[in-house]
C-alpha cells in the first residue's frame, strides 16, 4: 500500500517573487491547496481508521503481513499536523510483520530527468526511513509505479533485491502477473507485477454501483482470488492507501471489507501473506520481462502522460530540473528542500488537460481550478526560485 | 408553429449581443419549422428572409433607445444638437408606441407563443398575455442587475422586469448565472426557468475572412517585436468592469512591460478609462478603437493573443466564444456565463485584480501556457451549436403550452 501526500503550492502571485519565500502555506484554509487541512482530512477518514484496522489483523493474525510505501514529504506532513499517525506507523512496522518499500523522498519524476539528483532522493528516503522506523528497505518502486529496463538496471546495481511494476497486459501478453520474473538483462535483481485487476477491483470499483460485480462480497471475491490462483499463486495486489477512506468511503464497507477479507485469507491453510521482499525469495524467477518503454499504473494507457502530457507539464520540468546546478551551489538548505518539493509529480499533474478534453471531469482531481492555474502558481514560483539563486 | 418574437434590435441594426443571438436564435428555430414574426421597435431594412420583421414605429434605429447611455458623450451631444431633449422620444415613449403595436398586431393574428426578449419588450409580451391569453416566454439575456455593474439599477426596469418574469409562463435564461440573478433577486421559483446558453453563429465560422493585419499595422509591428496583444471588446459601461481591468494592467505592465491593451468598443466610461490609464502610468500601452462592428471586431481578434472578459455581471458573453475562433487565449471572469461552457480558459473573480495581472504575466511569459489554452478552447467552442439551443426552446414553448398560467 502507498501513502503519499504532496506539498501543494499556495495561491502564489508573480507579484510575491523575491519577496515571498514561503510557497507552502495557502493561508486559506478552505482551499484545496490548504496542505494541513487536506492531510488532516485525510487522516480522519483514511489514515487512522486504515490503521487501526490493519493493527487489529496484525494482533489477530500472527501471519499478516504487508508492505508499505511511504514518501519522505508524507512523514514530513504527518510528523507535524497528525502525530498519533506516525506513532502508530512505527507500532505497527515494529511488529516485523511490515516492510517499507524505497521510493523517492520527493515522490519524483527525477529518474527521467537527472540520475544524480534521483539517487540522492532514494538515499534521502532510506536515511529517512531508517531514522524513523529503523529498518532498511529492500525493494524498489518508483513514483506512479514508473517502470522501465534502465530502472531495473539502476535498482539492481544499487543494491536493490526486488522491484515493483505494473503487470500491464500489453506487456505481459500471454504470461501472468502472478510469478517472480527477472528484469531484462539483469541476473540480481527480481520484478513483481501488480495484479491489476484484482488490485482495481478494490482500488477503483469497488463502490461502482455501476459495476456488474457491485456489490462486492468477501465471498465472490477470494472466489476470484483462488480462481486467479490457478495461473501462478503470487498475488500481488498494490494500491494506494486513501484507497480505504479516501477514495472509497467509509459507508460503503470498504473497512469492514478488508477485515474480513483477511480474516477468510488467513482462516485457508494453504494461503500465506507476504511482504515484497519475502515475495522475492518465494520462487525462481519464471522469465526475463523487458519493458523498454516506461510503464507506468496510471489511466488506461499505463504511461506518464498524465504527468508529462502537455507543453505545459515539459516546461515546468524544463525550469525546475534546469535550476539544479543553482540551488545546489547555493548551499541554502531551505533553497535546496523547496526545489526538491517542487520536484513532486503532483504538481504537474494538476496541470494535465487530456481529462478535461476527454470531458470526463471526474477522472481529474486538482487542488486548483484549472490546469491552467496551476502551471501559473507553479512558475510563479520557480520565479522566486531564480530569483533566491541570484 | 406560429411564433410571436419580440425584440429590440436585429443586425446590422444592433449595438451588442442582443441582436446577434436573437438573429441565430430565430434561424435555427426557423430551419426547425418555426414562423416566427419578429418585431423590432424601429423601421430599417435588414436584409432578413427566413422571418418577417416588422417595425413597431417609424423611427431611425439610432434612436431605439432613445439616445443615451450607449453611445459616448461624443455622439450624444452630436445627437442632442440635432434634437432638443423634449423632441427626442424617451426609451418609454417608445415602448409605449411598441405595445400598441403589438395590440394592433394580435387583433389580427393569433400566434401560438410569444417570445419575449429582455426588459424593452416585457411589457408588450405581458400585454400578450393578459390580454388574448398566449402563452408568454421571457427570454433572459441581461437583467437590471448585470447592467448596473450589480448595483440594483433603475427601479422602474426592475419593476418592468420583474412583472413580466411572475406573468412569463416560462423563463429561458442564458446562463446559470442569470438564473440565479433571476432567483434571488426578482424571487422567482428556479423550477420555472430554463438555462439555454447562446453559441457562435455557425456563418461566422464559415465566413470567409482574411485577416491581413491593415488595419492594425503599428499592432502587428509591436507583436513582431516580441509584444503581447490584449483585446476586450464590448460597451464600456460599469456591467464590463473596465477599470479594474485597466488597474490589472497597469500592475501586469509592471511586470512585464511589452504588454498592449487594446480596448475595442465606446461607451459613457470611455473618458474615465483613458483618464485611468493615463493616471497609472499606462497611457502608452492602451489604445481605443472606438466603436466596430463586423470585420474590424475580427480584426482585433485576429490581432490579439489574449482576449479578456472583465465583466462584473456577464448573463452570456458572446464575444469570448468569436475570441476563441480566433485563436486567442481566454481570461474571463468567474462572474461571465460563457465561463459555463468552457473550461480551457483562466477565471478570475471580476475584483481580483491581481489573479489577472498574474494570468496576463504568465500567459505573455509561457508560449506553453497560451497555446494550450488557445488549443484547448478550440476544441469547445465548437461543440455549442444554435440547433441544439432551438430545440431546447422548442422544449420550453412545450412546457409553456402545458403549464400555461391562467391567474392573475
Amino acid at each position: 500500500m502507498h501513502m503519499h501526500q504532496p506539498y501543494r503550492v499556495k495561491h502564489y502571485s508573480v507579484f510575491a517573487a523575491g519577496k515571498d519565500h514561503d510557497y507552502w502555506h495557502e493561508p486559506d484554509w478552505y482551499a484545496r491547496n490548504n496542505n494541513q487541512r487536506v492531510l488532516e482530512k485525510v487522516a480522519d477518514k483514511s489514515y487512522r481508521p486504515m490503521l487501526a484496522t490493519l493493527e487489529k489483523c496484525l494482533n489477530m493474525y500472527p501471519e499478516f503481513k504487508f508492505s508499505l510505501s511511504v514518501t519522505g514529504v508524507l512523514l514530513e506532513q504527518i510528523s507535524d499536523w497528525a502525530p498519533d499517525v506516525l506513532e502508530t506507523l512505527k507500532r505497527v512496522v515494529a511488529t516485523g510483520r511490515v516492510e517499507i518499500v524505497a521510493e523517492t523522498y520527493y515522490h519524483s519524476l527525477a529518474f527521467f530527468y537527472d540520475r544524480d539528483e534521483f539517487e540522492a532522493q532514494v538515499r534521502m528516503h532510506q536515511d529517512k526511513i531508517r531514522e524513523m522506523f529503523g529498518v532498511e528497505c529492500r525493494v524498489f518502486r518508483n513514483t506512479e509505479l514508473s517502470y522501465n529496463n534502465d530502472l531495473a538496471k539502476w535498482a539492481q546495481d544499487f543494491g536493490f533485491k526486488g522491484i515493483l511494476a505494473e503487470g500491464w497486459d500489453k506487456i505481459l501478453e500471454w504470461r501472468s502477473p502472478n510469478f517472480v520474473y527477472r528484469p531484462e538483462g539483469c541476473d540480481n535483481i527480481r520484478l513483481l507485477l501488480k495484479n491489476y485487476r484484482l488490485s482495481d477491483d478494490i482500488a477503483f470499483r469497488f463502490s461502482d454501483k455501476k459495476w456488474k460485480e457491485w456489490p462486492l462480497t468477501v465471498d465472490k471475491y477470494i472466489q476470484w482470488l483462488e480462481t486467479d490462483t490457478l495461473r501462478g499463486g503470487l498475488l500481488n495486489l498494490f494500491m494506494d492507501f486513501e484507497t480505504f477512506g479516501e477514495h472509497q468511503w467509509e459507508d460503503t464497507g470498504v473497512f469492514e471489507f478488508f477485515e474480513h477479507l483477511m480474516f477468510r485469507w488467513d482462516r485457508d491453510q494453504e494461503n500465506r501473506f507476504l511482504t515484497v521482499s519475502e515475495a522475492c525469495d518465494s520462487e525462481e524467477p519464471k522469465s526475463e520481462i523487458s519493458m523498454p518503454w516506461t510503464v507506468t499504473w496510471a489511466d488506461t494507457e499505463r504511461d506518464l502522460s498524465a504527468w508529462l502530457g502537455n507543453s505545459m507539464q515539459h516546461e515546468a520540468m524544463r525550469a525546475v530540473y534546469g535550476v539544479k546546478d543553482g540551488v545546489l551551489a547555493s548551499g541554502d538548505l531551505g533553497l535546496i528542500n523547496d526545489w526538491r518539493r517542487l520536484q513532486t509529480s503532483d504538481h504537474v499533474y494538476y496541470m494535465c488537460t487530456k481529462y478535461f478534453n476527454d470531458g470526463d471531469v471526474h477522472a481529474y482531481f486538482s487542488a486548483y481550478d484549472s490546469p491552467y492555474d496551476a502551471f501559473m502558481y507553479y512558475m510563479n514560483v520557480m520565479r522566486d526560485v531564480q530569483f533566491r539563486i541570484g | 408553429m406560429k411564433i410571436l418574437m419580440l425584440g429590440w434590435e436585429l443586425p446590422p441594426h444592433n449595438s451588442g449581443g442582443l441582436g446577434v443571438a436573437c438573429i441565430n436564435l430565430s434561424k435555427a428555430l426557423a430551419k426547425a419549422g418555426a414562423d416566427i414574426d419578429f418585431v423590432v421597435p424601429y423601421e430599417a431594412e435588414h436584409g432578413i428572409n427566413h422571418m418577417r420583421v416588422l417595425a413597431a414605429t417609424r423611427i431611425d434605429p439610432l434612436f431605439r433607445y432613445g439616445g443615451s447611455a450607449y453611445e459616448s458623450k461624443r455622439i450624444q451631444e452630436k445627437l442632442f444638437k440635432i434634437f432638443t431633449e423634449e423632441e427626442m422620444m424617451s426609451i418609454r415613449d417608445i415602448q409605449r408606441c411598441y405595445c400598441e403595436f403589438v395590440e394592433r398586431y394580435l387583433m389580427e393574428f393569433k400566434p401560438d407563443f410569444v417570445h419575449a426578449h429582455d426588459w424593452l419588450t416585457y411589457e408588450a409580451g405581458v400585454l400578450a398575455k393578459k390580454n388574448f391569453g398566449i402563452p408568454l416566454v421571457a427570454h433572459v439575456h441581461a437583467t437590471e442587475y448585470d447592467r448596473s455593474g450589480m448595483n440594483g439599477g433603475n427601479p422602474v426596469v426592475h419593476e418592468i422586469e420583474r412583472a413580466g418574469l411572475v406573468a412569463a409562463d416560462r423563463i429561458i435564461a442564458v446562463s446559470n448565472i442569470t438564473k440565479n440573478i433571476i432567483v434571488e433577486k426578482y424571487g422567482i421559483p428556479a423550477d420555472k426557468i430554463d438555462v439555454a446558453y447562446n453559441g457562435l453563429d455557425m456563418s461566422y465560422i464559415d465566413e470567409d475572412y482574411d485577416y491581413d493585419g491593415s488595419n492594425y499595422r503599428y499592432l502587428e509591428g509591436l507583436r513582431k517585436k516580441g509584444w503581447t496583444v490584449v483585446s476586450t471588446v464590448g460597451r464600456f459601461t460599469l456591467q464590463k468592469g473596465l477599470t479594474h481591468m485597466i488597474r490589472a494592467a497597469a500592475r501586469a505592465v509592471s511586470k512585464h512591460p511589452k504588454m498592449l491593451f487594446l480596448f475595442a468598443g465606446d461607451g459613457e466610461q470611455k473618458d474615465e478609462l483613458l483618464q485611468l490609464s493615463a493616471d497609472l502610468g499606462i497611457a502608452n500601452n492602451v489604445l481605443f478603437t472606438g466603436f466596430i462592428r463586423g470585420k474590424q471586431v475580427r480584426d482585433v481578434y485576429a490581432a490579439s493573443d489574449i482576449f479578456v472578459m472583465s465583466s462584473v455581471s456577464e448573463p452570456f458573453g458572446l464575444t469570448a466564444l468569436e475570441a476563441a475562433h480566433h485563436g486567442n487565449a481566454l481570461v474571463i471572469t468567474k462572474q461571465s456565463g460563457v465561463g459555463e461552457v468552457l473550461r480551457n480558459i483562466m477565471r478570475y473573480d471580476f475584483w481580483d485584480e491581481d489573479k489577472l495581472a498574474n494570468a496576463l504575466v504568465g500567459i505573455a511569459e509561457s508560449t506553453a501556457l497560451r497555446e494550450s489554452l488557445s488549443d484547448g478552447v478550440a476544441h469547445e467552442y465548437r461543440n455549442i451549436s444554435w440547433d441544439d439551443i432551438a430545440k431546447k426552446c422548442m422544449q420550453v414553448y412545450d412546457e409553456a403550452r402545458k403549464h400555461k398560467r391562467n391567474v392573475f
